[in-house]
């Protein structure tokens, strides 16, 4: 693999060695989440003892074909819906368990698939918005750190003052994820980001998202339906079931960082796609089949 | 004088003059040259607009009379106070019922019931309890105007992406700047779409409330035309009528885009 020397050091190694490039995002535990839609009725088991433990930093991409929960278990995380049983801490202390519903915080903050993006509100006041909303910041302290961050994810203080609407989608994702990194989350939660974007943006916003992730060091948890994207991007890529929701694999992505696109022929990404694939695959088929079965 | 330029050079502008023009010929030629009695009473368009531009009208009104912009403002007075109550009380009424389930609940099952009421139906009984015309006349057109934005307000409200709501709990917001940052900008749109539909109803119901119980009034000069058989008169009333209305919708698409400036598609500059 034509890597320069001197990077091929997972980023993890990093942090025990408390070099620069020490996380400050949250450690996630999930254990044991359940979650069941309709309890009395037609009981849905969306999420079946899922657990999932996620280091400090750690970018963890849950993978697998629709309706196999991973939405639901962002949900749960973000807090817009409750588990059924099973608890989630973050660094270590409960956060949410059955009698403990979460409500949504800045220390969680997700981006949406089909982007949430306020389009009354300008680019800049969008990004501010989270900071002046806490009464964390005064209006200037957001407005230079706002204009910084946009500076730094490649020269979007150039359209701060421009409505979202004016943006390409590309654009827009960037300044929302922008906007969610100016609350400095514990984790950064992303629903299926880049889903109705062609290849090419895709692979343009794949590097933004890298570059994002080194600079900022926070957790991510990133969900996708796109195998490849899982281990391109992240430390650990997390294979889902379908119906109940669980997970079935966990792949430890040791690509060293910087990623860049020529990592896509390596044999060691290869070797995880295959591995991954024969997961989701099994999974999707059976998705497949019971959709044919409820058909009839 | 630039201005003029371009309007010669648009395409569109050629077109509505064409419209127009058109208009003016099928309605000439219908009155002077279609042997049918109707049309034979129905005033040509010449007529009507000397009569208007008349400095001495034959009956009575023209852009020189007095009286006839007592009428204007008359009406004007009466659409304008009736669409700013239904404005105040309806915006708020529409935003309060897509914030709280339970207040919704417990209203529009109310407006439901209320609403299929024709307006005119409200007249006889608005004029006895409110002791005569002018109260009557700007309450029968408060109500139309009512109904439109507060339905319109409400569905505003209702059509806003659920994202937007998840987002700004995510990033901290109150309650309140929920309502401030997420309900009221993202109901615009509909509620200005609201406030045309009731500023059109106002005007629809104006008319007819002067035709019944008004002493002056654009409605009122219809009327009195008819009874006097003038009718010329009757069409430069309607005649202003359209242009009155045609204004104040003008009007609040105007403020509409000055408030919603975001709406305004702008080409994206690509990433």
């Amino acid at each position: 693999m034509a890597l320069p020397a001197g990077e091929q050091v997972a980023p993890r190694e990093c942090d025990r060695n408390g070099t620069a490039m020490a996380a400050v995002g949250g450690g996630v535990s999930i254990r044991k989440v359940s979650k069941v839609y309709d309890p009395e009725g037609a009981r849905v088991v969306a999420l079946y003892e899922c657990s999932v433990e996620i280091a400090p930093g750690e970018f963890v991409a849950l993978v697998g074909p629709s309706g196999c929960g991973k939405s639901t278990l962002l949900n749960i995380l973000a807090g817009f819906d409750t588990l059924t049983s099973g608890e989630i801490y973050l660094n270590g202390k409960l956060l949410a368990s059955v009698n403990r519903p979460l409500q949504p915080g800045p220390d969680r903050v997700v981006v949406f698939q089909h982007g949430a993006l306020f389009p009354w509100k300008t680019v800049l006041e969008n990004v501010m918005y989270g900071p002046l909303r806490q009464k964390a910041m005064t209006a200037e302290e957001a407005e230079k750190k706002a204009i910084d961050l946009l500076q730094r994810c490649g020269g979007l203080d150039r359209v701060a003052t421009s409505y979202p609407t004016e943006l390409s989608s590309g654009m827009q994702r960037r300044v929302e994820i922008i906007r969610a990194l100016m609350n400095e989350p514990q984790v950064l939660l992303l629903d299926e980001p880049f889903r109705a974007m062609d290849t090419v943006s895709k692979t343009t916003m794949h590097q933004h998202l890298l570059e994002m992730y080194r600079m900022s060091r926070r957790t991510i948890v990133f969900i996708t339906h796109d195998l490849e994207e899982a281990i391109y991007l992240a430390d650990t890529a997390i294979v889902m079931t379908t119906r109940p929701g669980t997970v079935k694999k966990t792949l430890a992505v040791n690509l060293p960082r910087p990623r860049i696109p020529e990592m896509m022929s390596s044999r060691e990404y290869l070797d995880l796609k295959r591995q991954a694939a024969e997961g989701v695959h099994e999974e999707a088929r059976k998705a497949f089949e019971r959709g044919e079965r409820e058909q009839a | 004088m630039e201005t003029v330029l371009r309007l010669m050079q648009n395409r569109r502008f050629w077109s509505m003059c064409a419209g127009f023009l058109g208009f003016f010929a099928v309605w000439y030629g219908s009155v002077k040259w279609v042997p049918l009695a109707p049309f034979g009473r129905l005033p040509d368009p010449v007529k009507v607009i000397s009569e208007w531009l008349n400095p001495n009208p034959v009956f009575g009104i023209s852009i020189f009379v007095k009286t006839y912009y007592y009428h204007i403002l008359y009406s004007t007075y009466r659409a304008t106070t009736a669409f700013f109550l239904a404005l105040a009380l309806g915006v708020p009424l529409g935003i309060l019922m897509g914030w709280s389930r339970k207040f919704s609940d417990f209203a529009s099952a109310l407006l439901a019931l209320l609403r299929p009421v024709p307006p005119l139906a409200w007249v006889p009984l608005a004029i006895l309890i409110l002791r005569g015309g002018e109260a009557a006349v700007i309450f029968v057109c408060f109500l139309v105007a009512f109904f439109a934005t507060v339905l319109n307000t409400h569905a505003g409200v209702k059509s806003i992406d659920p994202d937007y709501f998840r987002a700004a709990a995510c990033l901290g917001a109150s309650r309140k700047d929920v309502l401030f940052d997420v309900i009221i900008p993202g109901a615009l749109p509909n509620i200005f779409t609201g406030l045309q539909i009731a500023m059109g109803a106002a005007w629809f119901a104006l008319a007819a409330g002067e035709m019944i119980a008004a002493q002056y009034g654009l409605g009122f000069l219809i009327m009195e035309a008819y009874n006097l058989v003038q009718t010329p008169t009757i069409v430069i009333g309607m005649a202003t009528l359209g242009i009155l209305g045609y204004i104040s919708s003008a009007i609040i698409r105007l403020v509409g885009n000055r408030l919603m400036r975001w709406r305004e598609e702008v080409i994206g500059v690509k990433s």
